[in-house]
C-alpha cells in the first residue's frame, strides 16, 4: 500500500509540470502585451525595453520559464500588478476564504445528496424515487448565479434575514461560528451546495440501484443479515465510484466559483480570479491558477488512494 | 430459535399444495402451480427439471427468498415452524441458520469488496450472537471443514482471489456456519469445471452425511442428481411430473417427459448414436394450456391429455407420475393418439 502511495505521488509530478507550464504559457497566449497594462501609454520604447528587462521578458521562452518555476517552486510568484503586493499574500487569504464557503457547501452538498441519493437508490422505480430524481436534476439544472441571487432577493432583500454580500469584518481571519460569521456563510453555501448535491444524489442513486440489483444481495438475505448489516454491504460496494464523482465536486467546490462568488462578494479565489482577469493582472491569475489546479491534482491523488483502500479489485501493485 | 420453533417429530420439510406468482404492473406469472413434498431429516432431494420448470422458485420458497411481488400460496413447513406466516424478522432468524442456501454462481454470490472470511463471520456474529474474534476462528474452521488449502490465508482472501472451486468451497463454508437442518443447492456445480463439479459434490455428500443435514438440489444436469440424491423429483411446468427414488426415477422413468429427459442426456456408450431430444420448447407460463402443459411435445400424447391436467399418480414402489396413461378410467386407453399435434 506505501509503496502504491508512493509510486501515485510520484505520477503526479509530470501532471504538475504540465500545469506549470501552461500556467506559465498564460502569459504568451493571452491576447495583447501582458504589460500594456503598467507601461503608460505613449512611452519611450527605451522605457518598454527597461520594463521588458525588468520583468525578464527580453530572454528566450524556455529560459523564462525555468526562471519563474525556480521561483513558483520557492513560492514566489511575483507581484500583482495592480496592488504591488506579492501574490501569495493575495491568493492565500482568498484560498482561505474559499475553503470557508466550499466546507460549508461540500458538508450541505455532500450530505443532502447522499440522503437523497440513498433512499432514492432503495426505492428505485417508485414514486418517491421519481420525485428525489426530479429535485435533484432541478438542481443540477439551475444556474447557480441565478439561484444565488434569487436567494438574495428573498433572504436579504425581501425578508432582511441574512446579510446579502461579503464575509463580515476580516474575512477569514477572525472567521468563527458565531451568527456574527456564520450569517454570511449561509446563502452563498446553500447556493453553492445544490449543484454537488444533485450530482452527487443522481450518482449515489445510480450506484445504490445497481449495487442492490447484484446477485449477492440474494446471499445476503439468505444468510439472515439485517437490514442494516446488508446496507453497511450496499455502501462500501457503492463507494469507490461515488468517491470519484464527491472528489471531483469538492476539487470543484475548492476551486472556488467565479459566479458563485462575484454575485455574494465572497473574497475568495473565484472573486480573485475574476478581478485578475478583468484587470489583466497575470501574475494573480497564474499564481491562482496554479495553486488551484495544484488542488485538482491532490484531490485526485487521494481519492485514487481511498479508492484503493475501499475497493480490493483496484490493483494495489 | 427455540421460541419460534416447536420441535416436530415428523419429517424436516412439508410442502403442501405450494403456489408462487410473480405480480407486477404488466406481468402475472404463475410459476409454481401446486407443488407437494416431504422431505425426511437428513434425506437429500433432486429436482430436476429445464430452465424455467419452477425448480429455483419452489427451492426459495422455502426460505421465502423472493422480491417483494411475489405471491406464495400453500403451506410450508420446515422443521416445524409455517415458513409462510413468519414476519420478516423472524424469517431473518431461520435464513442462514435452520435454513441456508448455496448459490450457482460463486463469483457473484459473493460480495466483491468483502473478504471470504468476513463473510463467514458476520452470518455466524448476528445468528449466534459471538464476537467478530469468535467467528473469526469459527470460519477458519469451517474453511478447514470445505477443505479449503492454506485456508489461514484464504480467509483474509478476496472472492477475486480465488479459483471457482474454491469460491464454491467459501460459499459452502458460509451456508454450514450455523449448522442448517436444511441445506439448499441452486445448481452449485453448473458454473464450475468438469473435473471441480464432482470434487464440489463429494464433499457436499460426505458433508450431509457427516452433519446429519437435509439438502434440496436443483440441478439440470441428471448425473448431478445421481451422484447426490436420494429422491428426485422432476419438474415441468410449475408441476411434479414425476417423482421417487433415484433407482426408480432413473432406471425406470414412467413420464413421458422424464423418459425425453433421459434419451436426451449423453452415455458413454452412445458413441454413434444419434441423440432423441425432446421436440418443441416449455410452454409459456402466462398462457398454460388447460390439459397436460406437456401434451403438446409428447409423443404418447392422446385426445384426453389436452383436455385435463392429470393428478399424480402413485405407482408400484412409491414412485408417482403425473401422467394420464398411469390413471385408470381417464379414457386414454381407448383414445386415438395425437400424433399430428407433435412437433417434428
Amino acid at each position: 500500500m506505501l509503496v502504491y502511495v508512493l509510486r501515485r505521488i510520484l505520477y503526479t509530478v509530470p501532471i504538475a509540470m504540465g500545469v506549470s507550464l501552461v500556467c506559465f504559457a498564460l502569459i504568451h497566449l493571452a491576447p495583447g502585451d501582458p504589460l500594456s497594462a503598467i507601461i503608460p501609454e505613449g512611452a519611450s520604447p527605451e522605457t518598454v525595453a527597461q520594463v521588458r528587462a525588468a520583468y525578464g521578458f527580453d530572454q528566450p521562452l524556455p529560459v523564462q520559464y525555468l526562471k519563474w518555476l525556480q521561483h513558483v517552486v520557492m513560492g514566489d510568484f511575483g507581484n500583482s500588478i495592480m496592488t504591488q503586493r506579492p501574490v501569495m499574500h493575495e491568493v492565500l487569504p482568498a484560498l482561505a476564504n474559499t475553503l470557508v464557503l466550499a466546507a460549508a457547501a461540500v458538508l450541505f452538498g455532500f450530505a443532502l445528496g447522499c440522503l437523497f441519493g440513498v433512499v432514492s437508490g432503495y426505492l428505485a422505480g417508485k414514486p418517491t424515487d421519481k420525485a428525489v430524481t426530479a429535485v435533484s436534476i432541478t438542481g443540477v439544472s439551475i444556474p447557480h448565479y441565478w439561484l444565488g441571487m434569487v436567494l438574495m432577493v428573498i433572504f436579504a432583500v425581501e425578508l432582511n434575514l441574512l446579510p446579502a454580500t461579503g464575509m463580515g469584518e476580516g474575512g477569514s481571519g477572525t472567521f468563527g461560528l458565531g451568527w456574527d460569521s456564520l450569517q454570511y456563510l449561509i446563502l452563498p453555501a446553500l447556493t453553492l451546495s445544490v449543484i454537488p448535491a444533485g450530482i452527487i444524489a443522481r450518482s449515489v442513486r445510480g450506484t445504490i440501484a445497481e449495487v442492490r440489483k447484484q446477485d449477492f444481495m440474494q446471499t445476503l438475505h439468505a444468510k439472515g443479515l439485517p437490514g442494516r448489516r446488508i446496507f453497511v454491504h450496499v455502501v462500501k460496494n457503492a463507494l469507490p465510484a461515488v468517491l470519484a464523482v464527491m472528489g471531483l465536486q469538492l476539487a470543484q467546490l475548492l476551486g472556488g466559483s467565479i459566479l458563485v462568488e462575484t454575485v455574494f462578494s465572497w473574497p475568495g479565489t473565484g472573486f480573485l480570479l475574476n478581478n485578475a482577469i478583468f484587470t489583466r493582472d497575470l501574475p494573480v491569475l497564474q499564481g491562482t491558477i496554479l495553486v488551484l489546479a495544484m488542488f485538482f491534482v491532490l484531490i485526485n491523488l487521494t481519492v485514487d488512494v481511498v479508492q484503493t483502500a475501499v475497493d480490493p479489485r483496484i490493483k494495489r501493485a | 430459535m427455540s421460541s419460534i420453533a416447536t420441535p416436530a417429530a415428523g419429517p424436516l420439510v412439508e410442502v403442501k399444495d405450494l403456489t408462487v406468482r410473480f405480480t407486477g404492473r404488466d406481468l402475472d406469472v404463475s410459476v409454481v402451480n401446486g407443488v407437494s413434498f416431504t422431505l425426511e431429516r437428513g434425506s437429500s432431494l433432486c429436482i430436476l427439471g429445464e430452465s424455467g420448470s419452477g425448480k429455483s422458485v419452489t427451492m426459495r420458497a422455502l426460505m421465502r427468498l423472493f422480491p417483494p411481488t411475489a405471491r406464495l400460496d400453500g403451506t410450508v413447513r420446515v422443521d416445524g415452524i409455517d415458513v409462510l406466516a413468519l414476519q420478516e424478522n423472524q424469517l431473518r432468524r431461520i435464513r442462514g441458520g435452520l435454513i441456508s442456501m448455496i448459490f450457482q454462481e460463486p463469483m457473484t454470490a459473493l460480495d466483491p469488496v468483502f473478504t471470504i472470511g468476513q463473510q463467514i463471520a458476520e452470518t455466524l456474529v448476528y445468528h449466534e450472537g459471538i464476537s467478530y474474534r469468535a467467528a473469526n476462528a469459527r470460519a477458519l474452521q469451517l474453511l478447514e471443514l470445505v477443505q479449503v488449502p492454506s485456508a489461514k490465508r484464504r480467509l483474509e482472501a478476496y472472492p477475486h482471489e480465488l479459483s471457482g472451486g474454491l469460491r464454491q468451497r467459501g460459499m459452502i463454508a458460509l451456508a454450514l456456519a450455523c449448522k442448517p437442518k436444511l441445506l439448499l443447492a441452486d445448481e452449485p456445480t453448473t458454473a464450475l469445471d468438469a473435473t471441480v463439479q464432482i470434487q464440489i459434490l463429494l464433499l457436499l455428500r460426505e458433508l450431509q452425511r457427516e452433519m446429519g443435514m437435509a439438502t434440496i438440489f436443483v440441478t439440470h444436469d441428471l448425473g448431478v442428481a445421481c451422484e447426490v440424491a436420494d429422491k428426485i423429483a422432476v419438474m415441468y411446468a410449475g408441476k411434479f411430473v414425476e417423482s421417487g427414488s433415484v433407482e426408480q426415477v432413473i432406471d425406470n422413468p414412467r413420464h413421458p417427459y422424464t423418459q425425453g429427459l433421459m434419451n436426451s442426456t449423453i452415455h458413454a456408450d452412445m458413441r454413434g448414436v444419434a441423440l432423441d431430444p425432446i421436440p418443441g420448447a416449455p410452454p409459456d407460463l402466462t398462457d398454460l394450456p388447460p390439459g397436460c402443459p406437456f401434451a403438446p411435445r409428447c409423443a404418447a400424447a392422446r385426445e384426453p391429455c389436452l383436455e385435463h391436467m392429470p393428478e399424480l399418480v402413485l405407482l408400484p414402489g412409491g414412485q408417482q407420475a403425473r401422467c394420464l396413461q398411469y390413471a385408470p378410467g381417464s379414457g386414454f386407453a381407448q383414445a386415438p393418439a395425437l400424433k399430428a399435434s407433435c412437433a417434428a
